[in-house]
């Protein structure tokens, strides 16, 4: 009995219905829908959306199995509502080959808790320099659209632009890491009025905003698709809106983290806080949260970013940058944006939109009778406390500890299989 | 008093002037024919240093020995940046041995903090300059000097004991990177003086808003008015990393030659937190002079660190009563 009945369900927040599921697919739609021979979950007027799409993840398999795998990383995914999401290239070794992308691909498909995507490296190494085989990558059976160095910044101008030029032959998408790297040598925190007085070194807006810029024209020069990882300043929204409105082919990424928390954390100085880009300040958090609402930023990337506990319990100056995002990603962004989208507008940022912008034609989709069933079931009214420990991921630096937040995910379908469900939904 | 120092902006107005008053009743052990008091008899203080600094170690070494306590140093050679210990096993083998109170200097802002803060050790924390962000113990002594110095151009106030009120202070140099900075901005600030910090605006914190205290790149103008002027030392990196075009023209624009010296009011005291780089920030003769007070400064070291020592781990009563005793 494969055929499941999510009962008393409200699709992107409409109105009641029952939902069948067989085969993978939706198979009807309705009020009071028929049983028969389904497993029937109820789901209490809980919230139905598409599974959530993450173009931004960081599960370090291979090279850093102790803080992450691809396992443990999907278990965390599902937990937080994704169907699909995409791993960044930086593992050991660098996911700048057919080879690795194809072992990332497997380690996913194999664990089936949710798709991986890899992405692939632009540069041999993530070294800036010489392009990757990018249309090996795309031919693979990982099918490789997104290429990014995340992590590190394309900073020579003719690489970009040739990389933006090269991947238009197989409708590739380059995801850049804005950073001007002469400008962040050493730095650790937004450069401000907070590391004027701990005395961090500062990572000013502008070394983001400065590598935008050139984008935005290189992009427009050459029609070819840009994305922007994790923008973190209002410049920065500013000058994406700007381009947008002349038809500039760019689309943007922000971060859960970026969206609600500032560089106010960094007085702690625990290194839990620190991140690429840095946490900025509340006028940022507003011009992002501006952007997320008028869809000058496109979608929501978690930039989930696992560390071992010697990689975070150590000298702020010492400690490696990100925190942990998968699995808290849909409750904090409801908790930022929740008076600005509704559960349709949320859909539309976390997984319609990044589903098109990788070009993934089964994920992100609207919830109908034929569309595959990459679902997730949300609590609206719960509220829960983040506790590291309890986290799916291998890692716990979670910036969100202790914190209650609301809108909890009770269930999560990949093509049909449970691939999450919480003790409330337990038959 | 707190059970940590690890920044001066901890420090309200009357926590600082019972440092200093503590340490004015301490500074009599210096003239006593046998310099010791038996306080912290069998009390641990542990010198962590993950920095060479021989006058601070040998400072805070000789404080808590007039003190009577059993004093550890600790030159870490290694940290978590060179791969050698972390921190936190540092920290758990020293409270594994007993360490009353830790004085730790690292060259990584908030290691301190970190130290005070996270579940690894109970010993007090004392900040012994934690990278470019404080030095808690040197704005004291600082304090300490000016008030002893210029007890006649202070106002006294109302009531408590006379801070720094109606000073003027001008700290010159790399304030961008300076620990020593940014904790006497906030000290002198809370004891009542006027704070005007000076430097190429390479070396001055963009975004300084939240200082309290005044900002100017030029030096000959601010000079004729203040009480005291504080040059900071250039470190050589500062050099590689451009902040300025050469030490020529920094000393030319910045340091303090005779000439700016003249500029000072009659009664003002110039001072430098050492070591000095002489004919760079400050000339030879000008740290020579006897408006200098750089060397009161070391000695006054020695009587502020005891009482912040005598104030974290001691008593709550008049450490005069002890001397007397």
């Amino acid at each position: 009995m494969s055929a499941k009945v999510l009962r008393n369900v409200r699709p992107l927040g409409g109105e009641l219905v029952d939902v069948l599921i067989d085969d993978g697919v939706i198979k009807a739609i309705g009020a009071k829908l028929p049983i028969e021979d389904a497993e029937v979950i109820e789901g209490n007027g809980a919230i139905l959306l598409p599974g959530l799409v993450d173009l931004h993840t960081h599960l370090r398999e291979p090279g850093r199995e102790d803080a992450e795998t691809v396992l443990t990383g999907t278990a965390a995914a599902a937990r937080g509502g994704f169907t699909a999401v995409f791993a960044m290239a930086n593992s050991t070794p660098v996911a700048d080959t057919a080879a690795v992308v194809e072992q990332v691909w497997r380690l996913g498909q194999e664990a089936g808790l949710c798709d991986v995507h890899p992405v692939g490296a632009v540069t041999v190494g993530l070294k800036g320099q010489q392009l990757a085989e990018l249309g090996s990558m795309a031919d693979s059976a990982a099918k490789v659209r997104v290429f990014s160095d995340d992590g590190h910044c394309v900073n020579d101008a003719l690489v970009m632009r040739r990389a933006l030029e090269y991947v238009k032959a197989f409708d590739g998408v380059i995801a850049q890491h804005a950073q001007e790297a002469s400008l962040t040598a050493g730095a650790d925190m937004n450069e401000g009025e907070v590391s004027s007085q701990l005395g961090l070194k500062g990572w000013p807006r502008v070394a983001e905003e400065s590598i935008i810029a050139r984008d935005l024209m290189l992009v427009q020069y050459v029609d070819s698709r840009l994305h922007l990882c994790h923008i973190s300043t209002a410049g920065s929204v500013q000058l994406v809106r700007e381009a947008k409105a002349r038809g500039v082919n760019v689309t943007a990424e922000v971060t859960p983290h970026h969206l609600s928390l500032t560089d106010e954390l960094a007085r702690t100085y625990d290194p839990v806080f620190k991140v690429n880009p840095p946490l900025r300040t509340q006028l940022d958090v507003d011009a992002l949260r501006d952007g997320l609402a008028d869809g000058t930023l496109d979608v929501v990337g978690t930039d989930h970013a696992p560390h071992a506990d010697e990689d975070k319990d150590c000298e702020w100056g010492c400690a490696s940058f990100g925190m942990l995002g998968l699995q808290t990603a849909l409750s904090v962004v409801v908790d930022a944006m929740g008076d600005r989208l509704d559960w349709a507008g949320i859909a539309d940022r976390m997984s319609v939109r990044p589903a098109e912008i990788a070009g993934l034609s089964d994920q992100g989709r609207p919830i109908e009778v034929g569309e595959p069933a990459n679902l997730t079931l949300v609590d609206p009214d719960s509220t829960w406390i983040v506790d590291p420990i309890e986290l799916g991921s291998k890692s716990r630096n979670s910036p969100f500890a202790g914190r209650s937040l609301p809108a909890q995910i009770t269930l999560t379908l990949l093509r049909g299989n449970i691939t999450y469900r919480s003790q409330k939904v337990a038959q | 008093m707190k059970a940590h120092l690890l920044s001066t902006a901890d420090l309200d107005r009357e926590g600082a002037l019972q440092i200093l008053d503590t340490a004015q009743e301490l500074a009599r052990v210096a003239d006593m024919p046998i310099k010791k008091m038996p306080t912290l008899r069998g009390r641990t203080v542990v010198n962590l240093f993950f920095e060479d600094s021989t006058r601070t170690r040998i400072s805070f070494e000789a404080a808590a020995k007039r003190l009577s306590a059993d004093v550890i140093n600790f030159a870490a050679k290694g940290s978590s940046v060179s791969k050698g210990e972390s921190l936190k096993d540092t920290a758990l083998t020293l409270a594994a041995m007993g360490a009353d109170a830790v004085v730790i200097r690292h060259s990584m802002s908030g290691a301190p903090h970190q130290l005070a803060h996270a579940d690894w050790m109970d010993a007090h924390v004392i900040n012994a300059g934690d990278g470019t962000h404080e030095h808690p113990t040197q704005a004291l002594l600082d304090a300490f000097t000016l008030r002893n110095h210029l007890a006649d151009h202070i106002s006294a106030p109302k009531q408590g004991s006379v801070g720094l009120d109606g000073l003027h202070v001008a700290i010159v140099g790399d304030v961008l990177h300076s620990r020593v900075a940014r904790s006497n901005v906030h000290l002198l600030n809370t004891l009542g003086a006027k704070v005007t910090v000076v430097a190429p605006p390479t070396l001055m914190p963009l975004h300084n808003d939240g200082w309290p205290c005044e900002v100017s790149y030029d030096l000959d103008t601010v000079l004729p008015q203040v009480d005291a002027v504080m040059m900071l030392r250039v470190q050589r990196e500062r050099m590689e990393g451009g902040f300025f075009p050469s030490e020529r023209e920094y000393s030319q624009r910045y340091g303090l030659d005779e000439r700016r010296a003249a500029l000072l009011p009659d009664h003002a005291v110039v001072m430098h937190p050492g070591p000095m780089n002489r004919g760079l920030e400050i000339a030879s003769r000008v740290a020579d002079s006897d408006r200098s007070v750089i060397i009161d400064q070391v000695r006054n070291g020695v009587s502020v660190r005891m009482a912040v020592l005598y104030l974290l781990l001691g008593g709550n009563e008049s450490a005069l009563s002890e001397v007397n005793a």
